[in-house]
């Protein structure tokens, strides 16, 4: 069975981080690719490149990745995790303008439906406030 | 003789919703993941009037923000009209199988 597009939730707090991922399981099931990461390497709040890019690999998938970011460097870290993707690969990972919880949650069940990277983008993105 | 056929075929029915928390987040997504198992267009309404909205979109199910109670409407049409709506409402009859 062909996978369905990958999850990664990408937090200043890895409890953020891993709750939003523990609601996707739930809500969702196991059908979707998920990573979450969070925090810097030095225990405190932040975010890391080099995490993000892991989380990127973990969820893989041939359909692309969606990423769901909260504040400012989450969503800096993850254009600049994209950017060192090589070639074939950076085209499928998209960064959704979308509440990380509530996009989560709507992203993944998009993408257990088996649906398109543009799919489970726009459908996150449907989340934005008006 | 030869003719060809557009099986295509419309359905609808209704339920009661008496799932405890009505429409909340995890009933939405279930019913939403059943819906596009589907290939009909199927749409829902908490009234036979309307307005309707799309039962596979996420995010329009999860603002009905339907409570305990409603009587919940849908409406298909396509090639799997009839079984999309009977297992629709299957779900809910089943409580969205919450504690499988």
């Amino acid at each position: 069975m062909k996978r369905n597009v990958g999850i990664v939730i990408v937090s200043h707090s890895p409890d953020v981080a891993r709750g939003t991922a523990d609601m996707v399981r739930q809500m969702v099931g196991e059908k979707v690719p998920l990573a979450w990461c969070g925090g810097d390497p030095g225990g405190g709040l932040g975010t890391s490149v080099e995490a993000i890019a892991a989380a990127i690999q973990h969820a893989w998938s041939d359909k692309g990745v969606a990423i769901l970011v909260d504040l400012g460097g989450a969503e800096t870290n993850s254009e600049m995790a994209v950017e060192m993707l090589p070639d074939g690969r950076r085209e499928r990972v998209v960064v959704c303008n979308a509440p990380i919880v509530e996009g989560a949650v709507m992203a993944a069940t998009e993408a257990s439906a088996g649906s398109s990277l543009d799919e489970v983008r726009r459908t996150a993105e449907e989340m934005r406030p008006a | 003789m030869s003719a060809e056929i557009v099986t295509s075929e419309r359905a609808e029915g209704s339920v009661l919703l008496d799932h405890a928390v009505g429409l909340h987040a995890r009933p939405s997504v279930k019913l939403t993941q059943l819906a596009k198992t589907f290939k009909a267009r199927i749409e829902l309404a908490l009234s036979e009037v309307g307005p309707w909205i799309d039962a596979k979109s996420i995010v329009k199910v999860m603002a009905t923000k339907a409570p305990k109670d409603t009587i919940l409407h849908f409406r298909a049409e396509g090639v799997d009209a009839s079984i999309a709506v009977a297992a629709l409402i299957g779900l809910v009859q089943r409580d969205f199988e919450d504690g499988r």
